[in-house]
């Protein structure tokens, strides 16, 4: 008698939605070089605290993901970017 | 030889002169060292994120060059040095910058070309 509902079986898997697979935008459009004089690119990869993104939200592999990061570092030193803002989308 | 990309920002308190002086100084110091200067780029005034010693605005000039290397660190003493310059930042360019960067400035004029033939015509 434990936990009937433990023992339902479904016929059909259960429609859980797949994801798409992610991908790195960088290697797909062979981009080699982010700039940092480009605040509107830049602000695709920050949330609305003009904090960075993770690479797991972002999609964009290491290599890049660093580049991104230095990147959006320069663009803040030169008052491009934030270091702190709120609603920024 | 490397390739070189330094921006700064002047304060906007200057007069369109005093503001040409202080880059005309900066890219005098650049030739007079023996870097050749690629491109200069000027920004205008511009609003900045975040106020910078109290300005909300600033002149935004860059200058990319090639050099040794030599020159860098006694241009960034005479910018650190200078109470006209709110920021500054020199970035050594790899190949794929150096590409990036004629890519834009090619496009840049082909567009500048089109409108002036849309002008013309």
């Amino acid at each position: 008698m434990a936990q009937p509902n433990s023992d339902i079986k479904y016929l059909t898997p259960i429609a859980v939605d797949t994801k798409k697979k992610k991908y790195c935008r960088f290697k797909k459009s062979r981009i080699k070089y982010i700039d940092y004089k480009d605040p509107n690119f830049l602000l695709k990869f920050v949330n609305e605290q003009g904090k960075l993104l993770p690479r797991r939200i972002t999609g964009v592999s290491t290599k890049y993901q660093k580049k991104v990061a230095q990147a959006v570092k320069r663009a803040r030193h030169l008052a491009l970017m934030p270091y702190v803002a709120d609603l920024l989308k | 030889m490397n390739q070189y990309e330094t921006v700064f920002i002047l304060t906007p308190v200057l007069s369109d002169e005093q503001m040409k002086e202080a880059v005309k100084k900066y890219e005098d110091h650049l030739i007079k060292n023996g870097a050749e200067i690629v491109h200069r780029e000027d920004w205008g005034l511009r609003k900045l994120v975040y106020p910078i010693q109290k300005k909300s605005t600033g002149f935004y000039h860059l200058f990319e060059y090639t050099n040794d290397g030599q020159i860098i660190a006694d241009l960034e003493l005479q910018l650190k040095r200078d109470e006209r310059v709110l920021r500054f930042i020199t970035v050594k360019l790899d190949k794929h910058a150096i590409a990036y960067n004629e890519k834009k400035r090619k496009a840049k004029k082909d567009e500048a070309k089109k409108d002036k033939e849309a002008k013309t015509n």
